[in-house]
């Protein structure tokens, strides 16, 4: 009789346990905008899992909690004991088969909305992801292959992302897109999603990939059809290489090689040293002795980082394939454009125009 | 403190011989004689040696071997904490302080961190400071997760429980714990070569291109490797081979089996952290390319080698604490353990599964797309076999007389902590929900409660249980209550924010965050600091009760397992008179229960 009362009672309050529990789930764990398709059913699946799962917890902790108030040892019980209960064994088998049968449903369900998220779509566009430490840049090969270092989307248009990174490892993370991919070294990742709300987001590194990591950010703006348009063409109007002078393209290959990312061109401080006022500067080497920047140290400085290291700097920080990397980008214009050019140059150009004076006008 | 300097003394020689031999070698190639961090590792890899010829392996092998006269350490008292001491229950308590001390350590990095993140933008360090102490951190927790339960109680109460003099290789024992303190040495040096930035995880490749400090996580983690194989040879042994008269498999005390699974899972997966380790450095300084994709490599072999050890680590982090939380849980509620072979059964079924699920940590690492669901269900499996472990705790407290004292409480805490732990596992196992939790707050907060709510409380929980037992007096109860409900507290108010700022935009590792997640990392600080507090509660309560503590009974919780059938604390060689086991450990509730007998010893003639 007491028996069947107390689980009578243990039913009831785990039922109430887990209305309570899930609603304070739902309320407390509130999480941003939802702003792609997939962010949709990613949440709506993640809310049964908070329903499921106040569920198991209310179970375990009432019993718990129950045995706490109800079996307490109460005075004069000192020589008492539980009853030598050693077991049930029918209770036993359905906690284990009982749970087999739920991950079996939940693990087919999960496989239908994977599928759902990762499903490609019949109008997707390409957007080409470059990270390196410690910045992105996105590049639009429907747009001549321009590159932006603002990840631009028309919504409600479902976008691949083909992703590369130059170094390490990084993480494409938009928390309103819910979506995220690492970038492996040596391949291509692909990310799809279609964006569903207009407005201003961020995409976060998320895999530690060093020094400033947690700055790896860059600003992503899905924008409507007008908006759109007039950035196609803003895109599309910028300049051909060719027509730019060697500091104009000194400047944009900062950019598109990640150079800003650790090295400012105001004075601020870095991950490598700023570029404002270096050419001409005394710098000390952490050898010790001194050097003078000139043409052949700034060459030899990006081409060759690790042979010498300014005081005050790791090794092995600076990427050391740019040879490579220019040597590429050099072909690729001169196929566009029938243009040589030469990128250490332009960008030591670029670099000797950075003067403390000429900034100040 | 002679064992320390021979240790140190030999370490040096031993470094320097090693960086010098290759540095002949690399002379012969037409090399400099110093080859920066690969002579750092050479010397390094001799440093270990000579450390431990110097601490013991010279005067209990060596000199044995080749007939010299053995000179015995013959220390007592309080300085046996610091030789090369065989008996069990010195090494268990060597093992127990010194990974307290680490455990405070790596707490006050937590500190440090937590201070600069109580607000966004730079506060109190640079973001390499930063990165280089939330390395440290991780990575000194991990190794104190990994050894300090079952090196503690595998050590001391394990052998005593099964009625065992000592463990089976007294000297093997010393020798693994002798392995920590180089190991402790070298992630402390870290910091003077600029320390790491790579996480505990020590992810490639980025670990071969960034700060030179990194292959002193590389070494430290190799090292202590060893430590953990030995440990784990010696306790399955042990358990094997040394268990009392009548001390079948059947009546084994379930923390015994805890450990056992343990072991199973160090002895069978350590390796492969080694191997990962080996990888690594041969990457950084030989010029080998296991993981450079630009030379024919592959990133993610890296990333499947460190977790095909490194999930079960997880288990070797919490099977033992799950083992004193049951134990306990039975003592304090007066009745048998509930269904304990289906909880034996459970925590072999833990060690299983546990090596068929380490691509769960991959989700979102560009392996494979279809192969994560075989790795989400394999997950989620894992389940089933913990809440047998569950049902063990719930059935033994339901009709029970239950007696809240400071170890229960933490035995229940743990219940609490790890069942959190366990139910947002479930979220990051599922792969749609784990695309977007990966690498957020979401998990920091996920494995806190299962390693430190589950595994560190239990570590709390054993200390009150066996406190009596280990120092022969008790601790204050009061006191002890006190710190339960502080840190209690403090360890939800600290970890539950961080479930929010994961699903709202904190991603893990980050030195800096946007304006918006301001206040509830401020929120989160102040709980950390609250939480630190309550562990310098405990130290207070251990260190006083040590010196003024009433002395406790030989059985002050009545217990029936073996090691509360000794004086507190046990006599050498544990018992007086060998025990037979008669019964099994949990008799609550039946008339006449017996254990263990001590039969008189037969008169030898
Ligand atoms: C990942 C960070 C990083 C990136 C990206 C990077 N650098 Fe550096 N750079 C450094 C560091 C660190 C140093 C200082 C150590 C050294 O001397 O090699 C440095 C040094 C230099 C120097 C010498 C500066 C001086 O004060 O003497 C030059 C010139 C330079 N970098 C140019 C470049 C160019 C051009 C690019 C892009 C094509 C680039 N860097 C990209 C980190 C970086
Ligand atoms: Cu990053
Ligand atoms: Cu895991």
């Amino acid at each position: 009789m007491r028996k069947s009362k107390h689980i009578i009672a243990v039913v009831i309050l785990i039922i109430i346990s887990t209305v309570v529990l899930d609603a304070l789930f739902l309320f407390m764990f509130q999480r941003p905008a939802q702003a792609s398709t997939q962010a949709t059913i990613i949440d709506n699946f993640t809310n049964i899992h908070f329903a499921v799962q106040a569920f198991l917890f209310s179970l375990i902790m009432v019993l718990v909690l129950y045995s706490v108030v109800v079996f307490r040892r109460k005075p004069g019980e000192e020589e008492e004991y539980g009853a030598h209960v050693e077991g049930n064994t029918a209770l036993e088998i359905t906690w284990t088969i009982l749970p087999v049968i739920a991950v079996v449903i939940f693990g087919v369900y999960a496989i239908f909305i994977l599928n759902e998220i990762l499903a490609p779509q019949p109008d997707e566009i390409v957007v080409e992801v470059n990270a390196r430490q410690w910045s992105w840049s996105f590049s639009y090969p429907e747009l001549d292959n321009k590159v932006s270092d603002e990840l631009v989307l028309l919504v409600n248009q479902p976008v691949v992302l083909e992703m590369q990174t130059e170094d390490v490892i990084h993480n494409f993370w938009v928390t309103e897109f819910r979506v995220k991919q690492d970038l492996l070294p040596g391949s291509m990742e692909v990310l799809r999603f279609t964006p569903t709300e207009v407005g201003d987001y961020r995409v976060r590194c998320a895999e530690i990939c060093g020094l400033q990591h947690a700055t790896m950010r860059a600003p992503v703006r899905v924008v409507d059809q007008a908006t759109w348009d007039a950035f196609q063409a803003e895109m599309l109007a910028q300049p051909k290489i060719g027509d730019l002078t060697a500091v104009e393209r000194g400047e944009l290959w900062s950019q598109q090689f990640g150079c800003l990312g650790c090295h400012s061109v105001d004075g601020a401080p870095g991950a490598g040293p700023t570029w404002l006022g270096v050419y001409g500067r005394e710098e000390t080497l952490a050898d010790g002795t001194t050097i003078t920047v000139d043409d052949v140290y700034l060459h030899d400085s990006i081409l060759d980082p690790n042979a010498v290291i300014v005081e005050g700097f790791n090794p092995n920080i600076m990427p050391a394939n740019f040879a490579d990397r220019f040597a590429e980008k050099e072909a690729e214009v001169m196929q566009a454009e029938g243009l040589e050019i030469g990128i250490v140059e332009d960008l030591i150009e670029y670099i000797k125009t950075l003067q403390e004076d000429t900034n100040a006008n | 403190m002679r064992t320390i300097i021979q240790g140190l003394v030999g370490g040096v020689i031993a470094f320097i011989i090693g960086a010098a031999l290759l540095g002949i070698v690399r002379l012969a190639f037409g090399l400099s004689f110093w080859g920066g961090e690969a002579s750092l590792v050479a010397g390094w890899l001799a440093f270990v040696i000579g450390w431990l010829l110097g601490v013991g392996v010279w005067e209990y092998w060596v000199r044995e071997w080749f007939n010299l006269p053995v000179k015995k350490f013959e220390a007592t008292g309080t300085s046996r904490y610091f030789t090369f001491c065989t008996d069990h229950k010195v090494v268990g308590i060597q093992y127990l302080v010194t990974f307290l001390g680490l455990f405070l350590l790596a707490g006050l990095l937590a500190m440090v961190m937590r201070a600069e993140l109580m607000a966004p933008g730079r506060n109190y360090m640079s973001g390499a400071t930063y990165n280089n102490v939330m390395s440290l951190h991780g990575t000194i927790m991990v190794f104190v997760g990994v050894a300090a339960t079952v090196g503690a109680f595998g050590n001391y109460i394990l052998p005593i429980m099964i009625g065992a003099e000592d463990m089976a290789f007294p000297r093997l024992n010393a020798l693994s714990f002798w392995f920590v303190p180089p190991v402790a040495i070298l992630l402390l040096a870290s910091v003077f070569s600029n320390g790491y930035d790579t996480g505990w995880t020590g992810y490639a490749t980025l670990a071969s291109s960034t700060r030179e400090g990194v292959i002193f996580y590389n070494l430290a983690f190799f090292t202590v490797g060893f430590s953990s194989i030995l440990g784990a040879v010696n306790i399955l042994t042990t358990v094997i081979a040394l268990r009392a008269k009548g001390m079948y498999w059947g009546r084994l005390p379930i923390f015994v089996w805890a450990s056992l699974g343990t072991a199973i899972l160090s002895l069978i997966f350590t390796q492969f952290i080694a191997l990962a380790m080996i990888m690594s450095l041969l990457d950084r300084v030989a010029g080998f390319s296991f993981f450079d994709a630009f030379a024919g490599g592959d990133p993610l072999l890296y990333q499947n080698v460190f977790w095909f050890y490194s999930h079960p680590a997880v288990y070797v982090m919490i099977l033992p604490g799950l083992g004193i939380a049951l134990e306990i849980i039975s003592v304090f509620s007066r009745k048998p353990l509930f269904a304990y072979k289906w909880a034996v059964f459970g925590m072999m079924g833990v060690v299983v599964l546990s090596a068929l699920v380490w691509a769960h940590h991959m989700f979102t690492s560009g392996m494979d797309s279809p192969l994560r669901i075989p790795f989400m269900i394999t997950t989620e499996l894992i389940s089933v076999p913990t809440g047998l472990v569950f049902l063990t705790a719930l059935g033994t407290m339901w009709g029970g007389k239950l007696i809240l004292k400071t170890p229960m409480l933490f035995a229940l805490a743990v219940i609490f902590n790890f069942l959190i732990g366990g139910i947002t596992g479930i979220f990051l196992s599922d792969v749609p929900v784990d695309i977007q939790l990966q690498d957020t707050f979401f998990v920091v907060a996920h494995f806190h409660y299962t390693i430190v709510g589950g595994g560190i409380f239990a570590l709390f929980a054993g200390i009150y249980y066996w406190y009596p037992k280990m120092t022969g007096r008790m601790y204050n109860e009061r006191q002890g209550k006190i710190q339960f409900w502080w840190m209690f507290i403090g360890f939800n108010l600290t970890f539950i924010p961080m479930f929010w700022a994961g699903l709202n935009g904190m991603n893990r590792r980050i030195a800096d965050y946007v304006p918006d997640l301001g206040n509830i990392n401020f929120f989160t600080s102040m709980s950390a600091f609250f939480l630190g507090i309550g562990f310098l509660l405990f130290v207070y309560n251990m260190a006083v009760s040590l010196k003024k503590g009433e002395v406790a009974a030989d059985n002050p919780w009545g217990g029936y397992t073996l090691e509360w059938q000794t004086s507190s604390p046990p006599p050498l060689e544990n018992f007086d008179t060998p025990p037979e086991v008669v019964g099994d450990p949990y008799g609550y509730g039946e008339p006449d229960a017996k254990h263990v007998i001590f039969p008189a010893p037969a008169a030898t003639d």
